[in-house]
């Protein structure tokens, strides 16, 4: 039976804007990043990389490397533990060992370029990449597809060879479509043979990149006794404790991983790269080892999000309701199967309420970086496709968009296309919010000469993973309380563990003092990811103070001699339900503590559902120089039904850096190929992320529906900023030029080329 | 082990105040120089090739990318890293707007933005938002959208 709470607003610490508490370190520099790792004796790994994007491996030399001072291993696709072609669920999707660790280093293949082929454990990374230069590699170059359209023809390369795709639930060899699914639900044909108006358009979207400034990095010992001790930046140290054990072949807990600092992930961290290979390199050095990774191998190596072609196809009645819908999905997953059409099936349709649907995706291997979850993976393409068919319908129609998405809501008891019921969700408050809000009430102005202008409206969701996650609690003599938990803080998620913890005790922000730790000093706590964080491991952190206060009601009983059940606890006072004025403080009796039985501690874990459907609609203005093609964001604005905010200041942020990661991907950013599969743009100043030069503010609209399935209300928030900007730019530069492009990047080329 | 190595530079450099008197291999970056011979970890690596700004560092009053500098020119010059800009008295302006704004979610990028809005402010006390984002092009964040950054080191900038 699942709990549920009744909303609540009479919070003292929910809802406040305290200094985080590693934010001192921060800033100071003295915060301990996955990079920073030193340990005596430290030596360091770099990787050999193969020059191209697929190819056949003929033999190997690396007597040359070996034989260099300075140089104290070097491994090689042999080295590497031979895995079963198993699948295993690691919570935010499965792995199957046997591809994850071919992809982290090639064996008799390369699948992509900038595939590792050898590693190599030298004195300092200086002398290491100058034996990897001497590293030779002899390669039978293959024809390499890197787009979904090439990948399926019937003439393609086909680039495992020992993959059977699943189409529908049947078995297909000799193929690089990994999977097909489908879901249908109403009469599909009827309701579009006999809409009033239907529209059907084709999308394409370019791969993109997570783009954290921080590149991945792996610090490994390999110890006398077999232990396995790992530092890393990672989005979760226990999936990634399982990671490094899969691909090693060794049991979990033989491996211990420390997460340290990370410095962004956006998804891109929950897969291990390094990890493995440092752990190797360890073992067979005898030292411990780093390694931290170039930024192109960062792009050309790492999981970016798919790119590839979505058809949509709407049909509504005459009065402007939505009837029926149809999308066929085609995801290129990069060099390992794992496209995540399934979530992007889930988030399709979900802001309408639409009686007649079907989905097709499909999951297509290529010769690129096998991809990994980016923020919403797979939402924020399929959001660009219907968000862009659904104002294309209304221009053609003659209705207006806005009350087009009010008119077709979805709300509590819409079947999502995938067909699932929703509970209460917010997305009819985010349509109101966003209909009163400044920007939608204020007139979009004049442009100046030379320029036009547009503004754009899109609507996106993402469905928040609930998961298993950890904490521990501690009283203090001195009355403050350690928290320990296992979820990696990637963005102040230490203030609102703490916060959750400090409401129930009756204590500030400030006086729970929040830890990450390792695999061993706590339970088991799944990924930094899916937007789950404050919600369950603060679920969590709420669970471990309500049986805080049951043990510590048990002293006060000692100290009084009374039963615990004829205590009270409120406000961070305990009292007698006999003598109400009989009372002790939170801190008073934390000084007692040694006197009435020790240490008073507490645990509390989860294993949840979902942590609510997050909905939002995003408003911008933009200004196109109709000489250049190069447009400029000029206005945003971020709506969103969050819960409730835990920690404002942090939730904003979340939908500011959504959005603006939104911005980029419409605007500029692209995996640009070159004919032979190699990433030709594979630097921060050719990839084009948006600087700060490149916006306005980017204003938010918090709208709190609690969710009834967290004690405080609190909603998974982060990834739903990223799904509504790709469209709500299309949809801003459809209404600033008169033409709709229907491609991503939509940049300065591409605009002046729709104007031709 | 050192075969393959040219020898060695010797470098004068004074580092947030203190002189440090060091042999610096001569491909070394200044990056690597502060993070791997001086201990300074602050000052971040992202990109190696100039277009991040996370290994900002002040050099004789400049903002450069550590990643683009040798260690061996720092020979006579004055560094001025993160790890400079707090005092015994306190955190500087700069870092407590930036937690009061809450300016940054990861982090990695906000040791770059420091020294880099610290060397804006030194320049020009009470900067507009254009400046202040002209100023601070060459530091790219992925997390916070720049808004809140913008804030903190208007609110610095009040200070």
């Amino acid at each position: 039976m699942v709990q549920t709470f009744e909303p609540k607003t009479d919070y003292k610490v929910v809802g406040t804007r305290p200094i985080r508490h590693d934010g001192y370190d921060k800033v100071t520099g003295r915060a301990i990043y996955g990079g920073d790792t030193k340990l005596p004796g430290l030596i360091w790994g770099v990787c050999v990389r193969s020059p191209h994007a697929h190819a056949r491996i003929k033999s190997i030399d690396t007597s040359a490397a070996e034989a260099m001072d300075g140089v104290f291993a070097v491994i090689t696709g042999a080295d590497m533990p031979k895995a079963p072609s198993k699948l295993v669920d690691l919570g935010e999707g499965n792995v199957n060992f046997k591809w994850a660790s071919n992809k982290l280093m090639a064996q008799d293949k390369v699948l992509y370029k900038g595939h590792p082929v050898a590693a190599i454990a030298a004195i300092d990374r200086y002398v290491g990449e100058e034996a990897a230069r001497k590293v030779v590699v002899e390669y039978e170059v293959l024809p390499s597809v890197t787009n979904v359209e090439d990948a399926l023809a019937d003439d393609a390369p086909v680039i495992l060879e020992d993959l059977v795709g699943d189409d529908l639930g049947e078995d297909v060899a000799n193929t690089n479509m990994a999977e097909h699914i489908r879901h249908e639900f109403g009469d599909v044909q009827g309701a579009m043979a006999s809409a009033a108006h239907t529209i059907e358009r084709e999308y394409n979207m370019q791969m993109v990149h997570q783009g954290y400034i921080e590149p991945q990095n792996a610090t490994a010992f390999w110890d006398e006794e077999d232990r396995i001790k790992v530092w890393t930046s990672t989005q979760g140290a226990f999936p990634a404790r399982a990671q490094i054990a899969g691909i090693l072949q060794v049991d979990v807990s033989r491996v211990k991983v420390t997460p340290m600092e990370i410095g962004g992930g956006f998804g891109g961290k929950i897969p291990v790269y390094f990890e493995p290979i440092a752990a190797l390199l360890s073992k067979h050095s005898g030292r411990p080892v780093k390694m931290v990774m170039e930024r192109t191998a960062v792009f050309e190596t790492t999981g970016p999000t798919p790119g590839g072609k979505m058809k949509i196809k709407l049909g509504a009645d005459a009065n402007g309701k939505l009837t029926v819908a149809e999308a066929d999905i085609w995801f290129e997953a990069g060099a390992n199967p794992g496209a995540m059409i399934g979530p992007a099936a889930m988030c399709v349709y979900a802001p309408y309420e639409i009686p007649n649907t079907r989905i097709d995706g499909w999951d297509v291997v290529v010769n690129k970086p096998k991809t990994a979850p980016y923020r919403a993976p797979g939402s924020p393409q399929v959001a660009f496709a219907m968000e862009s068919a659904v104002d294309e319908l209304c221009e053609q129609a003659g209705w207006d968009s806005m009350e087009f998405r009010v008119n077709n809501s979805s709300r509590e008891g819409t079947r999502r296309g995938d067909g699932v019921l929703f509970s209460k969700i917010g997305m009819e408050e985010v349509l109101e919010a966003a209909k009163g809000s400044d920007h939608w009430k204020s007139p979009l102005g004049d442009a100046p000469e030379g320029k036009t202008r547009g503004r754009g409206i899109a609507s996106g969701y993402w469905f928040n993973i609930g998961l298993k996650s950890s904490a521990n609690l501690a009283v203090n003599p001195d009355g403050t309380v350690t928290l320990t938990e296992g979820s990696t803080d990637i963005g102040g998620s230490r203030a609102s563990m703490a916060m959750h913890v400090a409401e129930v005790l009756g204590l500030q922000a400030h006086d729970v003092r929040p830890q990450v730790v390792d695999t061993e000093s706590v339970g088991y706590t799944d990924v930094t990811g899916g937007s789950r964080t404050t919600y369950a491991t603060g679920y969590a952190c709420w669970i471990a103070a309500n049986n805080l206060v049951d043990v510590l009601k048990e002293r006060v009983g000692v100290l009084w001699d009374i039963s615990p059940e004829d205590v009270d606890f409120n406000d961070g006072v305990f009292s007698s339900k006999a003598e109400a004025e009989k009372t002790i403080g939170f801190k008073d009796l934390a000084e007692k503590l040694a006197d009435l039985g020790g240490p008073a501690t507490s645990t509390g874990s989860v294993d949840l559902e979902s942590a609510g459907d997050g909905f939002g609609m995003h408003i911008v203005d933009v200004e196109i120089d109709t000489a250049t093609g190069k447009t400029d964001v000029i206005r945003y604005t971020a709506i969103q039904d969050v819960g409730t905010a835990i920690h404002p200041s942090y939730v904003e942020g979340q939908l500011q850096g959504g959005a603006v990661q939104g911005i980029g991907w419409a605007l500029n950013e692209e995996y640009f190929m070159t004919d032979e599969g190699s990433m030709a743009n594979s630097s921060f100043l050719d990839y084009r992320m948006p600087t700060i030069l490149d916006l306005p503010m980017i204003e938010t609209v918090l709208v709190e529906v609690p969710n009834p399935l967290h004690p405080y209300g609190v909603r998974g928030v982060g990834e739903t900023p990223i799904c509504p900007p790709i469209a709500a730019i299309a949809n801003a530069i459809k209404e600033a030029l008169g033409v709709r492009l229907y491609s991503t990047p939509m940049n300065a080329g591409s605009i002046l080329e729709a104007l031709k | 082990m050192t075969t393959s190595s040219p020898s060695k530079v010797h470098i004068k450099t004074t580092i947030n105040g203190q002189e440090h008197e060091i042999l610096v291999p001569p491909y070394m970056s200044l990056l690597d120089t502060l993070r791997e011979l001086i201990g300074l970890t602050g000052t971040k690596e992202g990109c190696l090739d100039g277009n991040c700004g996370a290994c900002t560092v002040n050099l004789d009053g400049r903002i450069v990318d550590s990643c683009l500098v040798l260690g061996a020119e720092a020979n006579g010059k004055e560094i001025n890293t993160v790890e400079g800009l707090a005092t015994p008295e306190g955190l500087h302006p700069l870092q407590q707007a930036f937690l009061e704004e809450a300016a940054l979610q990861c982090g990695i990028c906000t040791p770059g933005f420091l020294v880099a809005a610290k060397g804006l402010l030194d320049n020009e006390p009470s900067p507009s938002e254009g400046r202040i984002r002209h100023w601070l092009a060459g530091n790219l964040c992925r997390c916070t959208g720049y808004d809140k950054i913008v804030r903190a080191v208007q609110k610095a900038a009040n200070s």
